[in-house]
């Protein structure tokens, strides 16, 4: 057994469970910023797949690699946008380098 | 697969509860039909391609071919009741030798006329004077193409279909088809190639309109979106990749009350090859045919049994009920 479950899945509607106005207020909330809107469905979806996967989110990722097969978005352009998160990981680590290098400036004699 | 074995696997679905159960639960128990304003004429199992995704099983090895004398009895009872469309499907409908007499008698009786038609045959000398059939008949052309990248669509359908598909298309642009202003209406049937249910018919439609108009210079007129339901060699699919428990329990999951409102079997009648009805083309291919009873033959027709008849569930109809709904028509609910 793991601590993830791809049956487990089909709970996240239950989330709301001892703590239902919150709960209902997310998935209001959640609704709304993942539908459709000024960018498409397809657009939010290719970011929603790519914040699952630079945050491995199991759940999310397997929800939002079948919504962007579902919507018609190819193995590649969904590799595409996996680059891209790849790639704003990789700087956001290398950015965090500015504060370790000032210390070390700071610090060494 | 044999229609009782596939009975068999679909009655087989662990704690996934049947969607008689489902349909109880939505009081919509017993699911009546509300009349028949679709006559949907499955004219024979024959096709010159073997799709891996065909619930018809159809293919070139098929001989099941409908009979003048059953067609001769669908148009009898077109002339006789306000049936508003006349669908034509098949295998591919091309291959009845009585198609172009049908459709010239079907296209005097002024109703709605689809001929469901993979397109590939047309581009074959023996089928290529269809295109003026259709048009001449303004028969309303529906086709499959299930995705709009040529290595996706092939998988499914065997290759160089894609584009034989898109080549077709061409011509029939060239006569009007799919053209702004023109009534001649081609429209696309897209259903997903591989085991997930299709997105918002919308966003697709979009797509489709775009990638087709911009990468290949042609044109249609809708996008019907189509759930695969688990029968015929999507079934045998399903179970040789591993696929059909989470699929099933995806469509269940995925259960829509507010598409039993518009499930198209409520206002369809089904005809076979040999007169057989069905409430549906999928209970077709199980070999479920009306029931209740309704006459189980087109020779025996009857409107006043017909038209209020109870419908016959199983738990692949669980394919039409999930999401936003799914029919020969595309989704059955505003859902996108």
């Amino acid at each position: 057994m793991s601590y993830y479950e791809p049956k487990d899945l089909a709970d996240f509607p239950n989330i709301t469970e001892w703590a239902q106005k919150e709960g209902n207020k997310f998935f209001d909330y959640y609704g709304a910023a993942t539908g459709a809107g000024k960018l498409t469905e397809r657009e939010k979806s290719l970011i929603a797949l790519t914040v699952a996967i630079t945050q491995n989110c199991p759940y999310c990722i397997d929800a939002y690699t079948t919504k962007c097969m579902s919507l018609g978005i190819s193995g590649e352009e969904m590799m595409e946008a996996a680059h891209t998160g790849a790639a704003m990981m990789a700087g956001v680590t290398l950015a965090h380098t500015t504060q370790m290098r000032k210390i070390i400036k700071k610090k060494e004699m | 697969m044999e229609a009782r074995d596939q009975l068999r696997i679909l009655s087989q679905i662990g704690d996934i509860p049947s969607l008689s159960e489902k349909i109880r639960e939505a009081n919509r128990c017993p699911l009546c039909a509300k009349g028949i304003d679709i006559l949907q004429i499955n004219t024979g199992r024959r096709c010159n391609l073997s799709c891996r995704h065909c619930h018809v099983d159809a293919g070139p090895h098929r001989r099941e071919i409908m009979s003048r004398a059953v067609l001769e009895k669908c148009l009898d009872i077109l002339s006789s009741f306000p049936i508003s469309t006349i669908d034509i499907t098949g295998g591919a409908p091309e291959m009845n030798p009585y198609l172009e007499w049908f459709i010239g008698e079907s296209s005097r009786l002024d109703r709605r006329l689809i001929v469901r038609s993979n397109l590939t045959l047309l581009l074959e000398e023996r089928y290529r004077h269809f295109m003026d059939v259709f048009a001449k008949n303004k028969v309303e052309i529906v086709t499959s193409l299930p995705d709009y990248l040529e290595t996706k669509s092939d998988r499914q359908r065997g290759a160089g279909v894609f584009g034989k598909v898109i080549a077709a298309l061409r011509e029939l642009n060239s006569i009007g088809y799919g053209m702004k202003g023109s009534c001649l209406r081609i429209d696309i049937v897209h259903n997903p190639v591989g085991a997930y249910l299709p997105g918002s018919q919308a966003a697709l439609e979009r797509e489709y309109h775009e990638r087709l108009g911009s990468e290949h210079g042609v044109h249609f007129n809708e996008l019907f979106c189509l759930t695969n339901l688990p029968i015929g060699r999507y079934l045998d699919y399903l179970i040789k990749s591993g696929n059909f428990e989470d699929y099933l329990s995806t469509l269940w999951h995925s259960f829509n009350p507010a598409a039993i409102e518009n499930v198209m079997c409520l206002t369809t009648l089904s005809v076979g090859w040999d007169g057989s009805l069905y409430d549906c083309d999928f209970n077709q291919m199980l070999n479920l045919t009306v029931n209740h009873g309704a006459p189980t033959n087109i020779m025996n027709f009857d409107m006043d049994k017909l038209k209020n008849r109870e419908i016959v569930i199983n738990n692949h109809c669980y394919g039409c009920v999930a999401g936003c709904g799914s029919s020969c028509q595309g989704s059955t609910t505003a859902g996108d």
